[in-house]
C-alpha cells in the first residue's frame, strides 16, 4: 500500500466521520431543546393549566383563555385557507400545464411558503387593524388563514400530479365530465396526501407567533368575540417567558411544552397517514 | 346514468326534468370549475401584489422623511422621530451569514450521512428526526436559547473565547467582548440550527436524485465514497445544493421569534459580535405594537418592506436555481 492510497484512504475515513459528527450534532440540538422542554414544562403542566385563566403577575393562574384562543383561531384560519388553497391547487395540477397563470403562481407560492411570516401579520394588520382601528381574533384568524393557504396549494399539487393519468382518461372514457373527474376521482385518490398537507399547515400555524403579535394581540380574559382581541397560547409563552416573575415563566415552560407535543404530534401523524415521500 | 329507451313517453318525462348528462351543461360546469379554481390561483398573485402594496403605502411617510438615507443610518430614536435601518439590516445579514457558514457544512454532513452511509433501516427515523427539528415552533428556540442555552455559552464558551480567540490578528475584535450570553453570536448559532433542518432536506433530495450509474462508474474504478460524493455527486448536484442553501439564507433571514428573544434588541453596530444587536424581524416583533406616532409605525413598515424585498429575490433566485435542477432530473432519467 502505497503513501498515496492511504492518504486517500485517510481522507475518506475523516470525512465520513466528520458525515457521521454532523448528523450526531443535529440529533444533539433536538435532543438537547427536547429534554429541556420536558423537564422545566412538565411541572407546570397541572389541571389548572387547562381550567383556569392567566394569571396577573405572583397569582396562579393556567393558561384556558390561551389555550381556548389559539384552537379557535387555528380552527378557523384552516377552515378558511384550506379550501382556497385546494381550489388553487387544483388549478395548477389539472390546468396548469399551459398559460402563465400556472407557473407563475406556482412560483410566487413557493416564495410565500417561505416568506417570513412577520410581513403577514404587518400586511393584515395595515389591511384590517388600521382600518377597523383595533386588534382582533379576526385578523388573527385572517394571519392564520393567509400562511396556510401556500402550505395546502403545494401539496395539494404535489399530490394530484401523483395520480397516475390513466385513471382520468378512464374516467373520461365513461364519459365523465372534467370537473367530475377531478373532484370524485383523482381528488379522491389523493385523499391521503390532502389531508397530509393540511395537517402540517396546521402544524405550521399552531406555532406560528408573529403573524399574531400585531392582529389578534393578547386577551388577559376568555373571550369568545373575535372582533375584540384574543388570548393565544405562542404570544402568551412570549410575553410570559420574556417577563421577570417567576410563576409566568413557569407557565410559559407548561405552555412551550404543550404546544412543542401538539406540533409534533401533528407531524408526526401526518408523516404515518402518509408515508410516501413528500416535498414539504 | 340511464340508457336511453326509445319510449316517447319516458323522453317527454325527462325533457321537463333537468337531464344530469346534457353535455351543454356539463360544458357550463365544467367552464365554471375551471374558472373557479383560476381565480384562486389568481388569488395567490393578488395576495402577493396586496402584500406589497400595503407595505408600500404604509411606508410612504417614512421614505417621504428620510428617503435613501433610511437604509444608510444607523439612527434609531423614537423621542426625537429620527429612524434609520442599517443597524437591523446589517444585523439580519450578519446573524444570517454567520448562521449558513455553520449550518452548511453541518448540512451538508447530514445530507451525506443519510444518502451514502446510514444503514437503510436508520434512513427514515433519522431523516424525520431532523425534520422534526424544522417542525419545532420557533418561539420555542427562542425561550430555549434565553434560559438554557444563552447562560450556558456565557459561562463556558464566551470566556474561552475571550481568552483564546480574541487575540487572533484579523478575526479577534469579533470574537471578543463582554460574556453576556445574550448577543448576535448566540442569535447566530440558534439561527444555524434551524436552518440546518431545511438546507439538509434539499441537500438530500438533490443528492437521491443524482443516476446510480453514475456514482458506480465511479466506485467501479476505484474511487472511495469521498471521492464519489466530491467528484461525481457534488458537481451533479451543484445547481440544487445551491439553492438549498438559498432557501435555508430566506428562512434565516426572516427567522422572528427566536432571534427575538436572543439578540438583545439594541439599536447600535458594534464591532463585537457578543454584544446585543438587532434584526429586521425582531425590532418589528418588539416595538410595532408600542409604537406610537405616524413616522414610527411607518418606519417600522419600511423595515418590513425592507425584509420582504430581500427575503424575495433569495427566495426568487433559490427557487430559479431548484427549477434549473428539477429540469436536469427529467433529462438525466
Amino acid at each position: 500500500m502505497n503513501l498515496l492510497y492511504a492518504k486517500r484512504r485517510f481522507i475518506n475515513g475523516f470525512n465520513l466521520a466528520m458525515s457521521l459528527g454532523a448528523m450526531l450534532f443535529g440529533l444533539f440540538w433536538l435532543a438537547w431543546i427536547l429534554i429541556t422542554l420536558f423537564k422545566a414544562g412538565i411541572g407546570g403542566i397541572n389541571p389548572a393549566v387547562f381550567t383556569q385563566m392567566t394569571p396577573p403577575p405572583g397569582s396562579s393562574g393556567g393558561l384556558f383563555n390561551a389555550i381556548a384562543g389559539s384552537l379557535l383561531m387555528t380552527t378557523l384560519g384552516t377552515l378558511i385557507g384550506t379550501p382556497i388553497g385546494i381550489m388553487a391547487g387544483i388549478y395548477l395540477a389539472e390546468y396548469g400545464s399551459r398559460g402563465w397563470l400556472a407557473p407563475l403562481t406556482r412560483f410566487i407560492n413557493d416564495i410565500l411558503l417561505s416568506a417570513p411570516s412577520i410581513v403577514i401579520g404587518l400586511f393584515i394588520y395595515a389591511l384590517y387593524v388600521a382600518m377597523v382601528g383595533h386588534f382582533s381574533g379576526w385578523a388573527g384568524t385572517l394571519a392564520l388563514s393567509l400562511i396556510v393557504i401556500p402550505v395546502v396549494i403545494r401539496t395539494t399539487e404535489n399530490m394530484l400530479k401523483l395520480v397516475p393519468d390513466t385513471l382520468r382518461e378512464a374516467a373520461a372514457a365513461l364519459g365523465a365530465p372534467q370537473w367530475k373527474t377531478i373532484l370524485q376521482v383523482t381528488l379522491r385518490a389523493s385523499r391521503a396526501g390532502v389531508i397530509t398537507g393540511i395537517l402540517l399547515a396546521i402544524a405550521r400555524i399552531s406555532g406560528e407567533t408573529a403573524p399574531l403579535l400585531f392582529t389578534a394581540l393578547n386577551n388577559q380574559f376568555f373571550s369568545s368575540n373575535m372582533n375584540a382581541p384574543m388570548a393565544n397560547l405562542p404570544v402568551v409563552i412570549f410575553q410570559f417567558a420574556m417577563s421577570p416573575y417567576e410563576d409566568w415563566q413557569k407557565l410559559a415552560w407548561a405552555g412551550a411544552l404543550l404546544i412543542t407535543m401538539a406540533v409534533l404530534g401533528l407531524n408526526i401523524l401526518a408523516r404515518v397517514l402518509f408515508r410516501q415521500k413528500t416535498s414539504l | 346514468m340511464e340508457l336511453s329507451t326509445s319510449l316517447p313517453a319516458k323522453q317527454a318525462v325527462m325533457a321537463d326534468t333537468p337531464n344530469p348528462v346534457d353535455p351543454k351543461r356539463q360544458q357550463f360546469y365544467d367552464l365554471l370549475f375551471r374558472n373557479t379554481t383560476r381565480l384562486f390561483a389568481f388569488l395567490v398573485l393578488l395576495l402577493l401584489a396586496g402584500i406589497i402594496a400595503t407595505l408600500v403605502v404604509g411606508s410612504l411617510p417614512s421614505i417621504k422623511q428620510f428617503g435613501f438615507n433610511f437604509l444608510f443610518s444607523t439612527q434609531w430614536n423614537p423621542v426625537t422621530e429620527e429612524f434609520g435601518a442599517l443597524v437591523p439590516i446589517v444585523g439580519t445579514l450578519v446573524t444570517s451569514f454567520i448562521a449558513l457558514l455553520i449550518g452548511i457544512p453541518v448540512s451538508f454532513g447530514i445530507a451525506l450521512y443519510l444518502t451514502e452511509l446510514s444503514p437503510r433501516w436508520l434512513k427514515r427515523p433519522l431523516g424525520v428526526a431532523i425534520e422534526l427539528l424544522a417542525g419545532i415552533p420557533s418561539i420555542i428556540y427562542g425561550m430555549w436559547g434565553l434560559f438554557i442555552f444563552a447562560p450556558w455559552f456565557a459561562d463556558h464558551i464566551e470566556p474561552w473565547m475571550n481568552d483564546h480567540l480574541g487575540k487572533l490578528p484579523f478575526f479577534g475584535p469579533f470574537l471578543e467582548g463582554p460574556p453576556l450570553g445574550i448577543g448576535m453570536l448566540t442569535a447566530s448559532l440558534i439561527l444555524a440550527i434551524m436552518v440546518i433542518p431545511f438546507i439538509a432536506s434539499v441537500m438530500r433530495d438533490v443528492f437521491d436524485i443524482v443516476p446510480p450509474m453514475l456514482k458506480e462508474s465511479a466506485y467501479g474504478v476505484g474511487a472511495t465514497t469521498w471521492e464519489v460524493v466530491s467528484h461525481v455527486v457534488l458537481p451533479y448536484t451543484r445547481v440544487g445544493v445551491i439553492g438549498g442553501i438559498m432557501l435555508g439564507l430566506g428562512r434565516a433571514l426572516g427567522e422572528t421569534m427566536a432571534i427575538t428573544f436572543v439578540i438583545g434588541n439594541a439599536h447600535e453596530l458594534n464591532k463585537s459580535l457578543l454584544m446585543p444587536g438587532n434584526s429586521i424581524a425582531s425590532a418589528l416583533a418588539n416595538e410595532f405594537t408600542e409604537a406610537v406616532g405616524e413616522l414610527y409605525t411607518s418606519s417600522l413598515i419600511e423595515l418590513g418592506l425592507i425584509l420582504f424585498f430581500i427575503t424575495f429575490v433569495v427566495l426568487s433566485l433559490s427557487k430559479l436555481l431548484l427549477l434549473q435542477m428539477a429540469k436536469k432530473e427529467g433529462k438525466g432519467t
